[in-house]
């Protein structure tokens, strides 16, 4: 028993600590000062800066899809259908969850291993000393920006996935552009839409208050920066499946 | 050595440990640390490295809460107290860190304005800002590199922007962690004198961390004096110069695996028998 508590100790200690920085960090919304340059900076940082590898991954993900499911439906005569699939598996998951591993391995990373090396440069203990709360001035800046940057990005690559879909239904399975296209909007509901939204959002908090909980945490030099870098890339990622799975069965029960 | 002026002055206290301990899980940081410190006083802290000096200085702040005991700083319990209730307390004391915690995203004008900038208890109206952030890299002597970056700058220079935000918005207490570490001697000796310049240009009391014998060494036996303009042994000018220069008024302190070990003069450290204070004292001084 006494084993096994002590095994359990640091896991729910270090859960704790990150809802007591979730909710400072949320807190901070409704009290100053604000940050608006660092909301900005952030903001560059996470959407400008994952813009166009969000662009390629999510077209190349609409034309793969559309290749292999072109020939699944073929079998059951319904190739014209495909607008319809390319569309729901994209808004619904691979859409948010792609943009969201993306984004976890630019910027959780690279949150992460900032605010990192501030931690280990005394940089986060100066601010403390000088009267600034880092994470009024650090985490709530770059939460705020994640989540108004995430569910865009996320757009952004349903749009060209679908764009992506149609180059091949188009070009390669000759599908008239009016069919795919129609299919495709007409597949989507208010749901679809809603759950497309709603987990790009979610996601944005855990990728940014992952970052940012490992950043401030690190100790042990510059070793120690590349080691919270790592371990808030995979276990962002592995929140990202977790709560993807989780909301999938609420809204697929909803319907 | 009791002059009237340091009589009066030792009535008021600007920080005092009683009985303060703290523990990182297995490791020992902090091993009941009592001792008191009056204004005009420099504490030189002597300490080998995992001793437990940063760590001293930090709970000093409040940056990190001690496990038990009471910390007072000038004079208010600030154990118990929050976050948002110490950053005034703060706004009365700078510090030097060890790795130097200069803002690497900002220039180092903007990182020598941020205490006047971003104090709480004493707003600086704006255009005495730029002033006094001039005056202060004159001080250490960078004042040609306002617009650089901290990363352009070598590690002396950087340790002498720490000194110069320290000190920028004159702070009752100083605080400094490990000035000289990993600095050639030259500059480490043009660190010390630049530190004992502003302890006697401003009567400032000082707390500074080491693990160099020498640092304490010159901040107890030399004075800056404000009309030469010269760093000069202590006992040529008597306690003239004030309150400031009195060389009882140095105190030192040995740190050993989070306890205070050794409290005294530089007198009374040298003549210590202990085998690991003697350590820290070089047989030819
Ligand atoms: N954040 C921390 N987590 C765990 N242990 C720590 C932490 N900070 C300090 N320690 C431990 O506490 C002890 C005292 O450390 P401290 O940094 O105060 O030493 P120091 O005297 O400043 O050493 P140095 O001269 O090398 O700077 C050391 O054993 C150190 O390993
Ligand atoms: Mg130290």
């Amino acid at each position: 028993m006494e084993g096994l508590l002590d095994f359990l100790k640091p896991p729910v200690a270090g859960l704790q600590d990150f809802y007591i920085l979730s909710g400072r960090a949320l807190r901070n919304l409704f009290r100053g000062p604000h940050y608006a340059d660092d909301i900005f900076i952030q903001m560059d940082a996470i959407g400008v800066g994952s813009l166009w590898i969000v662009i390629l991954t999510g077209f190349f993900s609409g034309v793969v899809i559309t290749m292999q499911m072109s020939r699944a439906l073929a079998q059951y005569g319904a190739t014209g259908q495909v607008g319809q699939i390319v569309a729901i598996t994209l808004v619904r998951e691979l859409g948010p969850v792609l943009t969201a591993l993306l984004v976890a391995g630019r910027n959780a990373s690279g949150i992460a291993s900032e605010l990192g090396s501030m931690k280990v440069t005394e940089q986060i203990d100066a601010m403390r000393a000088l009267g600034t709360d880092p994470i009024q001035k650090l985490v709530t800046p770059r939460m705020i920006a994640t989540c108004v940057m995430l569910p865009l990005l996320t757009i952004v690559a349903d749009f060209v996935g679908l764009l992506g879909g149609y180059v091949i239904a188009y070009f390669s399975i000759g599908l008239p552009s009016s069919q795919y296209w129609t299919n495709a909007y007409q597949a989507l509901q208010y749901n679809d839409i809603v759950q497309g939204l709603l987990k790009p959002f979610v996601f944005a908090f855990i990728i940014s208050l992952v970052g940012c909980f490992y950043g401030l945490r690190t100790s042990g030099g510059t070793q120690g920066v590349g080691l919270a870098t790592t371990k808030a890339v995979v276990v962002s990622s592995i929140w990202v499946f977790v709560v993807t799975s989780m909301l999938t069965r609420i809204f697929v029960n909803l319907n | 050595m009791t002059s009237a002026a340091s009589n009066t002055a030792a009535t008021e206290s600007l920080l005092r440990f009683d009985t303060v301990s703290l523990n990182f899980d297995e490791t020992v940081a902090l091993d009941s640390v009592s001792f008191e410190m009056c204004a005009g006083e420099t504490r030189v802290v002597l300490g080998a490295a995992g001793s437990g000096k940063t760590t001293l200085l930090k709970i000093a702040i409040g940056l990190i809460r001690p496990d038990s005991g009471r910390v007072y700083l000038f004079d208010q319990e600030i154990t118990g107290l929050k976050e948002a209730q110490l950053f005034d307390i703060r706004s009365k004391v700078g510090v030097l860190f060890q790795e130097g915690g200069l803002f690497d995203s900002i220039t180092i004008a903007e990182n020598v304005a941020y205490p006047l900038l971003n104090s709480r208890t004493h707003a600086v109206p704006l255009d005495e800002v730029e002033p006094k952030v001039r005056e202060a890299l004159r001080f250490v002597e960078l004042e040609q590199t306002m617009e650089q970056f901290p990363a352009e700058l070598s590690g002396g220079m950087r340790r002498r922007v720490g000194i110069a935000r320290a000190v920028v918005s004159e702070p009752p207490l100083v605080l400094y962690d490990s000035p000289t570490a990993g600095l050639d001697p030259i500059t480490a000796t043009t660190i010390m004198a630049l530190i004992a310049k502003e302890r006697d240009s401003q009567d400032i009391a000082n707390l500074i961390v080491t693990q160099r014998y020498q640092d304490g060494q010159l901040m107890a036996n030399f004075r800056y004096n404000r009309t030469s303009g010269h760093l000069e042994p202590a006992s040529s000018n008597g306690g003239a110069a004030g309150h400031g220069s009195d060389p009882a008024r140095t105190v030192f302190m040995v740190m050993k695996e989070g306890r205070v070990v050794f409290e005294g003069t530089q007198h009374e450290l040298e003549a210590s028998q202990d085998a690991y204070i003697q350590k820290f004292v070089p047989k030819y001084s």
